[in-house]
């Protein structure tokens, strides 16, 4: 067991610090920012296109897509040292993660120069068009209808969750092609231009008051059939590529941990002493601060796999799990602490963050796969658990019961 | 960066494997638990043909001087199949306790017996149903004698010989060697939880002992000493707690209901996936327990309590959950459940429980945050 780099590696990171240190600023030493969603934006994109220029973009891309053909660990490096400096790189994370793997794996070769290339200097930005109201977890429920018409596809239909989508130029969306046919068998994946005549992107305001996500409805929007991502009634198959990157992006659920409930511990006083004397309180931190550690060394060990050349197994599902829940749990015990006081917006310690924490914390634990489908993952991917019985499967989607109501 | 076992540690494993499975099935297990004998002799020895007691011992001193490293791997697959033998006492504890405080002397004497098996040694801290603090040992050192009552001291009823921790004045205690077949020992075999095993009542009555390290430097050397061992007996508990978690899953998925398996079950299937986090998060814990005792990194304090605690509770967890997804079965002596859940409180006790483990590593945070 050795945590240091291999020779190869140090020099990787000497050389990544020092693009990193001539065109960015640490976190520690950055200043909070008042800015537009639209400025906001336009930094985000001058960020990629400066790290595209020189070779940073896109790593483990093909070079002739705007990449650097980098290895997995060179990827991992990366991403560490990025992370250290106050850069703009969210709005890309789904486009570059999930949506360029799908078209570098299923799109032809004119649609591959056509769009990696801009993707990945960032002069366009992609969402993910999947979930549905009718189809969450059970996404391959989903109803929005492609018809052909000719060498188009017209579609109708609603998606939801969709993140980003009104500063987005592109999509991957999902869609139904035969509803004759059982539902995972006739669905298709598009390429879809997100200011085509037709698209309408209405915001979706959270149960915490923000708004970090869309409505997105389609009608009657056209899409040429060389923009298809692999064969018709092919969707579920192109979707899992999609979603298997998805397991190398999604991380751990970010914002209070165990050492930030240790200070608030010991600058709040329970029964006339620093919180951080009180028995209970040492216990739940000390479990925190477990589990917090066991996902660090659970990723590393996951990292030292992806060196070896190994692919990324379903282990990681467990990160989100326990982080979101934890993030729940310290976010609700760090208002606790401060008694009646726990429920001021204004007067709260440390940024407010243990309230932010538990406002959204909710949604952690839902957003890209809920606790549960995480579960059912473990078991059935980990663990060798059969499946669960699925009444739908051989039936033709027109049949299978839909619930009314409101979902 | 390798955070990953070597290919040489691999081949140990599956060694390790190969061996228990032939001479340490859960019939053996049995044997004890249902016998009179205090522990497996046969499997001891072929233990110690094997050289795992020589381990981590410097062939200067008749061991084959390998690092801890190769101890955890052991010490994984020995909490796998519930080994009833005094491994932990011997090698965790007493080996550990000499190479780190022994004199060369100390270590010319006991070590290469260590080794080959001639002795067997172990710890003595417990005194009753109460927890021992450094202001709370009754046994008292006085001369070059001990008197006071150690229990329960595992294999204390089979060890030569022993290390416990004594009191010096009132503030001072150290750790001292005694031989338990010498004058002044009378020791009785006691009843636990979990016969697998073996565990004695001491008493000492002004029984000749000798200073282990530094006078005075006691209860340091006592936490030094647990922490080492915490991050091994975290490795027999991982082992125990995948155990449990592989046999949950196979009944799991054998056993019909409903006209289904009872693995096809979402309840059934998220209770195992809870089970396969917590050993997942506890095994990696103590792949940095192990790593920080190998290379006696100054994170070894927070590494051990870490691994400790998160050990502890995933063995815990997959020990009762394992019990509950076997239904009605799983409550029987026949079925093999309960010597999982026995074994893990055995050793979620052993070395001190929970909340002492929780309160030191809170303690070590804070320390660290200075």
């Amino acid at each position: 067991m050795d945590f240091s780099d291999s020779d190869t590696e140090a020099r990787f990171r000497k050389d990544a610090r020092a693009f990193l240190d001539a065109n960015a600023t640490p976190k520690q030493s950055a200043k909070p920012r008042q800015e537009s969603e639209a400025d906001f934006i336009a930094r985000a994109k001058a960020w990629q296109k400066l790290k595209q220029e020189n070779g940073w973009a896109c790593l483990n891309w093909p070079k002739e897509f705007g990449g650097r053909g980098a290895t997995p660990m060179e990827m991992i490096i990366w991403g560490q040292e990025e992370a250290r400096y106050d850069v703009p790189v969210q709005p890309f994370a789904i486009g570059l993660g999930m949506c360029g793997p799908t078209v570098i794996a299923f799109a032809g070769a004119e649609q591959k120069q056509r769009y990696l290339p801009r993707m990945a200097a960032g002069d366009e930005i992609w969402c993910q068009l999947f979930s549905e109201p009718a189809g969450g977890s059970d996404v391959a429920n989903l109803r929005t209808r492609a018809v052909k018409d000719g060498d188009e596809w017209v579609v109708n239909g609603q998606k939801i969750w969709t993140s980003g989508a009104h500063y987005c130029d592109y999509g991957i969306l999902l869609v139904r092609t035969d509803p004759a046919v059982p539902k995972h068998k006739g669905l298709t994946m598009f390429i879809v231009d997100m200011k085509a005549p037709g698209v309408e992107i209405r915001p979706i305001k959270q149960a915490s008051g923000h708004s970090g996500f869309n409505e997105v409805y389609f009608t009657d929007v056209r899409i040429r059939d060389d923009h298809r991502l692999g064969e018709v009634g092919d969707g579920w198959k192109v979707s899992i590529v999609t979603l298997m990157n998805e397991r190398l992006a999604v991380g751990s659920a970010g914002g209070p941990d165990a050492g930030e409930m240790l200070q608030l511990a010991q600058r709040l006083e329970l029964d006339d002493a620093p919180a951080i004397r009180h028995q209970a309180v040492r216990e739940k931190i000390a479990d925190w601060y477990c589990e917090q550690s066991g996902l660090k060394f659970t990723k590393l060990r996951v990292q030292s796999a992806l060196s070896r050349g190994a692919t990324p197994g379903p282990e990681n599902s467990i990160t989100k799990i326990v982080s979101a829940n934890k993030l729940q749990e310290i976010g609700s015990f760090g208002m606790d602490l401060m008694d009646m006081g726990g429920i001021l917006v204004d007067e709260q310690p440390m940024e407010g963050q243990f309230q932010g924490a538990w406002m959204s914390a909710p949604g952690l634990r839902i957003a890209g796969g809920t606790d549960e489908i995480l579960r059912n993952i473990i078991a059935e991917r980990v663990l060798g658990m059969p499946g669960d019985i699925r009444v739908d499967k051989n039936v033709p989607f027109t049949e299978v019961p839909q619930g009314g109501g409101k979902r | 960066m390798n955070f990953e076992f070597s290919d040489d540690q691999n081949m140990l494993r599956e060694q390790a494997q190969g061996f228990l499975r032939d001479h340490c099935d859960s019939r053996r297990v049995r044997a004890v638990l249902e016998g009179d004998d205090p522990y497996d002799a046969g499997l001891w020895k072929g233990i110690v043909d094997l050289g795992w007691t020589a381990t981590t011992i410097p062939e200067a001193y008749g061991g084959i001087g390998l690092g801890h490293l190769e101890l955890c791997v052991i010490a994984e697959e020995l909490g796998r199949c519930l080994a009833p033998t005094p491994f932990s006492s011997s090698v965790y504890l007493a080996t550990e306790a000499l190479l780190q405080f022994g004199s060369d002397a100390q270590k010319q004497q006991y070590l290469p017996k260590l080794a080959a098996g001639e002795l067997i040694g172990t710890v003595a801290v417990g005194e009753g149903t109460r927890t021992v603090t450094q202001k709370n040992i009754e046994t008292a050192a006085k001369g070059a004698t001990v008197t006071g009552t150690k229990i329960p001291v595992p294999d204390g009823d089979v060890a030569d010989f022993c290390i416990l921790i004594a009191r010096d004045s009132e503030t001072a205690s150290s750790l001292y060697l005694v031989d338990l077949a010498g004058a002044g020992v009378t020791r009785e075999t006691v009843k636990t939880l979990d016969p697998t095993r073996s565990h004695a009542k001491i008493v000492f009555d002004g029984a000749p002992a000798e200073l282990l390290g530094a006078p005075g430097a006691g209860w340091t050397q006592l936490e030094k000493l647990f922490d080492r061992a915490a991050v091994l007996f975290a490795w027999e508990q991982v082992g125990g707690a995948e155990a449990a978690l592989h046999m949950a899953r196979d009944y799991a998925m054998g056993r019909y209901a409903f006209g289904r398996p009872i693995a096809s079950f979402q309840a059934i299937k998220h209770k195992l996936a809870d089970m396969y986090i917590a050993q997942t998060l506890a095994r990696s814990n103590c792949y940095y327990g192990a790593w920080a005792l190998s290379t006696n990194a100054p994170e070894l304090p927070v590494a051990a309590a870490t691994a400790r605690v998160s050990a502890t509770e995933a063995f815990h967890e997959c020990s009762k959950e394992n019990i509950q997804t076997h239904g009605g079965m799983g409550f029987t002596w026949e079925f093999d459940c309960h010597l999982f859940y026995r074994r893990s409180k055995l050793l979620s006790v052993n070395l001190g429980a929970l909340p002492r483990w929780k309160d030191m590593l809170v303690t070590r945070l804070e320390h660290s945050n200075q």
